[in-house]
């Protein structure tokens, strides 16, 4: 008896797929709700990503790089598939999308690494580019990144003029988790800080999140409890600016996407500008040249970018009114930025002290690539000498281990 | 005994049929079962459609793309089958212990410290780097249960000495878990400061269809592994046991009457220390298979709720084991093929409409529903 049910069942489950697949995929995008599938005779490029895309941040921010990608290059289809689990979904959803065919994948987290690895020796005839990530194959998977910690910097020295200018010495950090990311994006904002207001301290605390609204909202009100006067966050959501626009006079910086600063609380937002980066790489791997390499753009490719002091944007009021010599400053660093006279190896040159007084990197000296993607010792054969284990001088909280 | 009546209006005229409501006495007949569980299914996916509708988009075209992308060709039935094996083990964890009325909602953290326990013999290290695949195998897998089986064991003996509720217990304890391994995670096996171990050698890794794929070509990128003879072979000891073993006697007697199995003098507290370690153990070997077989690495996203999709797998089986696999397999596919559809969310509210149909569909196995002519009576 029972077995009989399960042969019925199965039987059924088989009837039902084979009927679905004689009929024909009429177009599988309708209205707003979208299938991933490959368009015959174009380029075909897909992006996987962590969150959902419109989640007013990273995700965002790549979902409309992709956009534009489609907007830009004639012959190019793209897809984008949201909300993909690190490790147990991932290896699955490029596979799925290698196989059906896909020129080109774009993987949007850190953690589609190891899944972006095993697929792409899979398939070498598809392109994976990684972002964020430290493995390539230099063949047909790679890793990408951007200068971000030159537009941190400046939104440190914003923060820094900010808080001297209404006669604070505090200001705040809401870093997600201890990876060198983080340490490098918030060493660069306490440079920047130091650089525009001496005196201040800056309040570093982990939120252990990339994206949740209640948390970075707890993460920046301790902050501002504890006296921060301007409040950077590390992760996605706009909560150190709502958090700001709840109490009197002080400001918050947001992160990832251009539209995340629209409140007068919001001082600006260093955010990313993939469409592009994306069609850089596109062009690229279209024409064969494309190195599959740990491919780490800089700020003058437009690739990232300070809310504020883009074209056709205005600075924001609490900007706006920071003393004329402090706006200089930070006008030289963007036009410096854009003009690829100032980058992440200038932001990073000694001398450097850490928060013990130790010298991190003495008067004259530079930091490498290396060193500003890892902690020392490095991977074999891209060794670090001074890495991003540690605190900047200014910074008010303990190295914490890792 | 509920009555419905379908009077239109408060005159003499009564609409010629009413539904009449009782209690079933009798057993109901066998088909009836899966055929409520067929019908939920069915009812939720209308659901699911006409949100796919109302989102603009066309449900026949969203379906018949499940479907083929989740049965309609070798790579993706083997991709369906990856996504099916941690559901079959945590969905047969949880049918042992519902069989027995013992609420575990503790699959997510067994899973967990499973995962832990294979890790250890990789991390710690149990076994020396180069120690032959098989050896690996055996060791993580019976470590993997361990460390479930010990997860499942506390709340049971909080359960049977002190009777503590075991669904907070167990509930409460998946957060522990979660964080016991994001304890290693970040300050022990941590890797160049990210939050995940270092990748597992290669002979730690469960072997894959796709590694015959030197000799067989065909077998190239199919990623179904050994875990799944894990859970074929679990479905099978836990039917034969439930259904044709003393021990599975004594678990269906407790689940139905306890005071009759406690007259029958049938160890209650005993078994339901037992029953929880059972579970716990296999919930664990999911969570190694998951880590030996798919992510090769300890990490934070080892599980996308696999545990609490196990509760509605259970149900959805009927707490029977072998329909467990098939339940797997279907969720498996709504899972693989359905996170496709975007913006993502829709294949959730599916899972979401079949648990909720389902348990209201027992409304129909405890009740006797039929339509009856008025003039009957």
């Amino acid at each position: 008896m029972k077995k009989k049910t399960f042969w019925l069942v199965i039987s059924l489950m088989l009837i039902a797929a084979f009927v679905f697949t004689a009929c024909q995929p009429a177009p599988e995008e309708v209205g707003g709700v979208q299938i991933p599938d490959i368009e015959d005779g174009k380029f075909n490029v897909a992006i996987v990503m962590l969150s959902n895309h419109d989640d007013g941040g990273w995700s965002q921010a790549q979902w409309e790089g992709i956009n534009y990608l489609e907007e830009n290059m004639d012959g190019v289809h793209t897809a984008y598939l949201e909300l993909v689990a690190e490790g147990a979904d991932s290896e699955q959803v490029f596979r799925a999308l290698a196989r059906k065919g896909f020129d080109l994948i774009f993987g949007g987290s850190f953690g589609y690494m190891d899944s972006m690895e095993v697929v792409a020796e899979e398939f070498p005839d598809i392109g994976f580019v990684h972002i964020s990530g430290y493995k390539f194959n230099g063949t047909n998977f790679g890793n990408m990144f951007g200068e971000m910690e030159v537009m941190k910097y400046a939104a440190g020295m914003i923060a820094g003029s900010r808080a001297k200018a209404d006669g604070a010495t505090r200001v705040g950090g809401m870093a997600t988790f201890p990876i060198p990311e983080e340490f490098r994006l918030f060493n660069a904002y306490a440079l920047g800080v130091q650089e525009t207001c001496p005196d201040c301290d800056v309040d570093i605390r982990w939120i252990f999140t990339w994206h949740d609204p209640i948390v970075e909202r707890e993460g920046a009100d301790s902050l501002f409890d504890a006296g921060s006067h301007v409040v950077m966050t590390g992760a996605d959501t706009p909560a150190s600016a709502l958090a700001a626009a709840d109490r009197e006079g002080v400001y918050g910086i947001t992160y990832d996407w251009v539209g995340s600063c629209t409140i007068d609380e919001c001082l600006t937002a260093p955010y990313w500008v993939w469409g592009p980066v994306f069609v850089r790489i596109t062009e690229e791997v279209q024409a064969g040249t494309y190195p599959y390499m740990a491919d780490y753009f800089d700020a003058s490719t437009g690739g990232v970018a300070l809310y504020g002091f883009m074209d056709g944007q205005e600075l924001q009021p609490g900007v706006a009114s920071l003393p004329a010599d402090d706006l200089a400053k930070i006008q030289a660093v963007m036009d410096g930025a854009a003009a690829g006279e100032f980058d992440r190896f200038d932001v990073f040159a000694g001398p450097i002290v850490d928060i013990d007084g130790n010298i991190v990197v003495p008067d004259g000296e530079f930091m490498t690539q290396a060193d500003i993607d890892q902690f020392v010792p490095g991977a074999p054969g891209f060794e670090a000498t001074y890495g991003m284990y540690w605190w900047n001088q200014n910074i008010a909280a303990d190295l914490p281990d890792l | 005994m509920a009555e419905i009546n379908n009077t239109k209006s408060a005159s003499s005229w009564k609409f010629p049929f009413r539904i009449k409501i009782e209690n079933r006495v009798d057993n109901p007949p066998k088909w009836l079962s899966p055929t409520l569980s067929v019908g939920a299914i069915i009812i939720a996916l209308l659901i699911g459609a006409i949100v796919i509708w109302m989102g603009g988009g066309n449900p026949w075209a969203a379906y018949s793309h499940i479907a083929k992308y989740s049965l309609g060709s070798v790579g993706v039935l083997s991709d369906t089958l990856v996504k099916a094996i941690p559901l079959m083990l945590v969905g047969l964890a949880c049918s042992i212990a519902f069989r027995m009325k013992l609420w575990n909602i503790g699959a997510e953290g067994q899973f967990f410290l499973g995962a832990f326990g294979a890790s250890l013999v990789v991390l710690l290290p149990i076994l020396p780097e180069d120690a032959p695949k098989w050896l690996f195998i055996i060791t993580m897998a019976f470590f993997g249960m361990l460390f479930g089986a010990l997860w499942g064991f506390i709340p049971g003996l909080l359960k049977a000495r002190y009777n503590v509720n075991e669904i907070i217990s167990t509930l409460m304890m998946n957060y522990i878990a979660i964080e016991w391994n994001n304890y290693f995670i970040y300050a022990v096996w941590s890797e160049r400061g990210f939050q995940m171990s270092r990748m597992f050698q290669r002979n730690a890794w469960l072997p894959r269809l796709s590694d015959l794929s030197t000799r067989w070509p065909f077998f190239s990128g199919l990623t179904t592994h050994f875990g799944l003879v894990f859970a074929v072979l679990a479905a099978i000891i836990l039917w034969l046991i439930l259904s044709k073993s003393k021990w599975g006697y004594e678990i269906r007697l407790i689940g139905d009457n306890p005071k009759a199995a406690e007259y029958a003098g049938i160890s209650i507290k005993k078994n339901i220390v037992l029953v929880m370690m059972v579970s716990g153990a296999l919930a664990g070997l999911a969570g190694m298979s998951e880590i030996g077989g798919v992510v090769h690495r300890l990490q934070g996203a080892i599980s996308p709720g696999y545990g609490y999709t196990g509760i509605i797998i259970a149900w959805l089986a009927k707490l029977n084991p072998l329909a467990v696999i098939l339940a797997s397999i279907l969720f498996g596919a709504l899972i693989l093929a359905g996170r496709e559809v975007q913006p993502a969310g829709i294949p959730t509210l599916i899972q979401g409409m079949i648990m909720v149909t389902l348990i209201a569909s027992d409304f129909f196995y405890r009740n006797r529903v039929t339509i009856i002519r008025r003039v009957e009576d």
